[in-house]
């Protein structure tokens, strides 16, 4: 078990360093850096000038070095400069980070609870009305792009309430923090719970055509506890790993709703680096989102080994 | 019917249960009637798709509904209509009064409850234990069914268990509230050919222990020997023959079952097959079932519905030719 | 016609989807002919009109006819949506198949490098690809080709990883039949049917990415019209003053990706083989 365990560690830092070498590569692909930016905005270059900034910011030296310094100050846990503000590059995105992940995690919430309930809701009717029309509100739900689902709750909260949920600066309290979150985390959550819906269903009718539940009924066991008791618990299995992976399906809902909402978040901060050709802080930031998909989906992981009994007492 | 005996623990009459499925209506079981005495051992035998699990399925109401359902018939234990009861009644009949063990004991317990738990559940249920004292007596029925180290056991789960191991489980599981009749539905078919004379020793001897009535549904012959007392032979959803079990083997009338006996190995005598295969249950020709098959076939048998008569004392067939 | 009645009642949702689909695409092919204006034509005069009349969904603040912009929206996002699914997937059939099939070292290096491109979110990936090949309509079918190549490249390899123990692949090459044509000729048709089911699932992706890219203004350029694109000209601000702005654009990508849902659906029940007769 706990050979697994290492194992699972050791290849979740296997893959983060692949993803290191991937973003900084990608990153790359084109020829032309920040430099050719800035002198393309000003109209002329000034090729003196551009060499200089150029060593300046380490660009002039070779690839290889130039990830190897990345890397270094990675582990070290100094994330360079950004190019843009010339500040510590930690210094912008570290700020950030709390008020993404009280969306983040508000949404998951949001997700989770209204998806998984109405998935099992939708497989114990199975075929009745309300399943059909479960599954094309689903339906319709991952059909949406979030960053209109957005806007249309702006358009209904101004049209209704003559209001804007603006996330200024850092609310006072923290229950109003979280009601002016709660819009925009139910825009990112609606289509995660979408998906989260789906799969909880097919897991929950997959489950039930099994030969246990059946066996349970044999006993005289109430539908009820039947489905509840006996069928959830084997069905709720995949859904831990169903949360695995809605955290990837949310980073993207986060990234257009803090945009929507103007929401001072990291997410919006990764958009707005990136029209900048703003590298240090992309590479960083990007990093950032892979070492949380990676993290969350270890510990969904570690859940999942704990939950179920034929892997934790395994012979 | 069978001999005068006091009331029938069970009994069924003109049983009929269908499938509505897309391609066509499927009459599973097409008029089955039987009676079970206190205590007594019936073997319903026939090959796969004749109609004997889902008759076990029907008389604990459990077939599903969608597709299947019970179009007629009547099933009395001790008296009452099953078949007219409500769902909440028909509840708290399955596990206390009818109990079933299935073929695949793997599948059939559930993988993330422990096996104590399962155990107990009927308990639970049906005599209002605690669950603690359910516990108890799930320990003390493991012991029961010769499971060694019963109150380990009773905290393991399914998976952690042999594949025999199990099904004793499954037995102690089914026979917890002192059933009064026990439906096997294919006990010992997934099990090593070992396992499987332990496992029947260990059901006949706890069924005349406790008295109960059972049911054993398979296709195997050697078991039905081993244990029944009076064997019901299916076809095509219907019976086709009906003894007591040395009398059928002595005895058998009906070509079909002629057939099966001559299938079972015997030294080395070459095997005979019946020709043919099972015809398919939503397009059945008129008369008998088995006469494309039948090496003593006649126009007569295709014309009409044969009757299902005493040919001999206790000994019924469906076949003009018995 | 008999069967296409046949599917129609067997499948009714879709059905749906594809008549939303052929809709759509039938839009997108003449929209030359169904838009009354220039998409990319302004006229100060009309800007911000209400929708009805001459402008029967509106114009924006240049002036431009939304319904026009919408038709020919529907040219870009599908013809975009349709070549990336395409790109992707036949990338990701190749290296699937070859991963899958060839085994060894190489397989296990396209292991790790599916996990680790699959830690990435979509949108992540095709933001970050979009970024450093500049905007181009080309560069955004490959931005966002590539993010999908990793899933198909997976199920694929998975696929040809069963189909290779089959008999029948083993009965090929017994008779002497090389590789490479075992490979094409007999696993490749027969993982057909999940790779049908997976590119339908894409397409609905594929537009949903290709809408997020251009809202955030790192997809589709000027002067093609995009519906992505003209969410995000229209943002916080119009949404109080010209609501028309918002709903339509959005209305249509929903509908279209709704429309490849419904019809990805019915196409994997239909080819599931557990729920086949």
């Amino acid at each position: 078990m706990s050979g697994y365990l290492i194992r699972r560690f050791f290849l979740m830092l296997v893959t983060l360093f692949g993803i290191s070498v991937v973003i900084f590569v990608m990153l790359r692909l084109v020829p032309g850096n920040i430099t050719d930016i800035i002198f393309d905005s000003a109209g002329f270059v000034n090729p003196k000038q551009k060499q200089r900034i150029e060593r300046e910011l380490g660009l002039d030296q070779p690839i290889v070095t130039q990830y190897a310094r990345w890397i270094g100050g990675l582990a070290r846990g100094d994330l360079g400069y950004a190019y843009v503000s010339e500040k510590p590059a930690i210094r912008e995105i570290a700020p950030r980070i709390p008020v993404t992940a009280r969306l983040a995690g508000l949404a998951l919430v949001f997700s989770t609870l209204f998806g998984v309930t109405l998935g099992v809701l939708s497989a114990v009717r199975q075929d009745t009305a309300l399943d059909y029309v479960l599954r094309v509100v689903s339906l319709s739900g991952l059909s949406l792009p979030s960053f209109w689902l957005g806007l249309l709750i702006l358009m209904a909260c101004v049209q209704w309430f003559g209001w804007i949920p603006i996330y200024r600066s850092t609310p006072e309290s923290f229950w109003k923090e979280l009601g002016l979150l709660a819009i925009p985390a139910a825009a990112v959550g609606f289509r995660s719970s979408a998906l989260v819906m789906r799969l909880t269903r097919s897991s929950m009718l997959e489950v039930l055509r099994q030969d246990y539940v059946r066996t349970a009924r044999a006993k005289g066991a109430s539908e009820r506890s039947v489905n509840y008791r006996h069928a959830l618990a084997n069905a709720l299995l995949p859904v831990v790993t169903i949360v695995g992976i809605e955290a990837a399906f949310l980073i993207g809902g986060l990234i257009v709703t803090e945009t929507v909402f103007n929401i001072p978040g990291v997410a919006r901060f990764l958009v707005e680096a990136i029209r900048w050709r703003d590298y240090p802080i992309v590479q960083n930031l990007v990093m950032f989102i892979a070492l949380v998909v990676v993290l969350v989906n270890f510990i969904v992981d570690m859940l999942y080994v704990a939950l179920d009994p034929r892997i934790k007492f395994g012979n | 019917m069978s001999a005068p005996m006091p009331a029938p623990m069970l009994a069924v009459e003109g049983l009929q249960t269908r499938f509505y499925t897309r391609a066509g209506t499927v009459k599973a079981v097409d008029g089955v009637s039987f009676t079970l005495g206190r205590g007594e051992t019936l073997a319903i035998v026939g090959e796969s798709g004749c109609g004997k699990s889902v008759t076990a399925l029907s008389l604990m109401r459990l077939v599903a509904d969608p597709p299947g359902r019970i179009v007629a018939g009547s099933v009395r234990l001790e008296g009452t209509e099953l078949l007219a009861l409500d769902e909440a009644a028909m509840r708290r009949v399955r596990g206390k009064l009818i109990s079933m063990i299935f073929q695949e004991p793997m599948t059939s317990l559930n993988p993330v409850m422990t096996i104590g738990r399962q155990i107990g559940e009927s308990l639970v249920l049906h005599e209002g234990l605690s669950r603690n004292a359910a516990l108890g007596r799930a320990v003390e029925l493991l012991q029961l069914v010769g499971i060694p180290e019963p109150a380990q056991r009773a905290r393991e789960y399914p998976h952690q268990l042999s594949g025999g191991m199990r099904q004793r489980a499954m037995i102690a599981m089914a026979l917890a509230c002192r059933p009064r009749v026990l439906i096997a539905d294919e006990p010992t078919s997934a099990l090593d050919v070992t396992i499987q004379a332990q496992i029947l020793e260990l059901i006949g001897r706890l069924q005349r222990s406790l008295g109960t009535a059972m049911i054993m549904i398979t296709h195997d012959l050697g078991v039905v020997a081993e244990i029944a007392e009076r064997v019901i032979v299916m076809y095509a959803g219907r019976k086709v023959e009906e003894a007591p079990v040395g009398e059928l083997f002595a005895r058998p009338l009906h070509p079909y079952t002629r057939g099966l006996m001559n299938s079972i190995p015997r030294g080395a005598a070459r095997l005979q097959e019946i020709p043919g295969i099972v015809p398919a249950l939503s397009n059945l020709p008129p008369g008998c079932a088995f006469a494309p098959r039948c090496p003593q076939a006649s126009p007569k048998c295709t014309s009409k519905e044969i009757p299902y008569e005493e040919k001999r004392p206790g000994h019924w067939a469906a076949c003009l030719y018995a | 016609m008999q069967t296409t009645l046949y599917f129609v009642r067997r499948y009714p949702l879709g059905a749906i989807g594809a008549a939303i689909m052929a809709i759509f695409v039938l839009t997108a092919l003449f929209a030359g002919t169904i838009a009354p204006f220039d998409p990319t034509a302004t006229d100060a005069s009309a800007s911000l009109a209400r929708p009805g009349g001459v402008h029967l969904l509106g114009a924006d603040f240049m002036g431009r006819d939304v319904f026009s912009r919408i038709v020919h929206g529907a040219r870009i996002s599908l013809a975009v949506g349709l070549c990336a699914t395409a790109l992707g997937c036949l990338i990701g059939v190749a290296i699937g198949l070859a991963s899958g099939y060839l085994g060894g070292s190489f397989d296990l290096l396209v292991q790790r490098l599916i996990d680790i491109l699959q830690s990435l979110p979509l949108l992540v990936m095709a933001l970050v690809m979009a970024a450093s090949l500049g905007p181009s309509l080309t560069n955004t079918i490959v931005a966002i080709a590539i993010p999908l190549v990793p899933n198909v490249a997976r199920i694929i390899r998975s696929n040809t990883l069963a189909l290779r123990e089959m008999p029948f692949v083993e009965a090929a090459r017994a008779v002497g039949m090389g590789e490479v044509r075992v490979a094409l000729v007999h696993v490749l048709p027969n993982t057909l049917a999940p790779l049908i089911v997976l590119a339908t699932a894409q397409v609905g992706s594929a537009i949903l990415v290709e809408s997020a890219l251009s809202f955030l203004g790192l997809g589709i350029p000027e002067p093609h019209p995009s519906w992505g694109r003209m969410l995000s000209e229209s943002a916080a601000e119009y949404v109080r003053t010209a609501p028309w702005l918002v709903i339509y654009p959005g209305l249509a990508i929903s509908l279209v990706v709704f429309g490849t849902n419904l019809l990805g659906d019915a196409v994997r029940d239909a080819l599931d083989p557990r729920l086949r007769r």
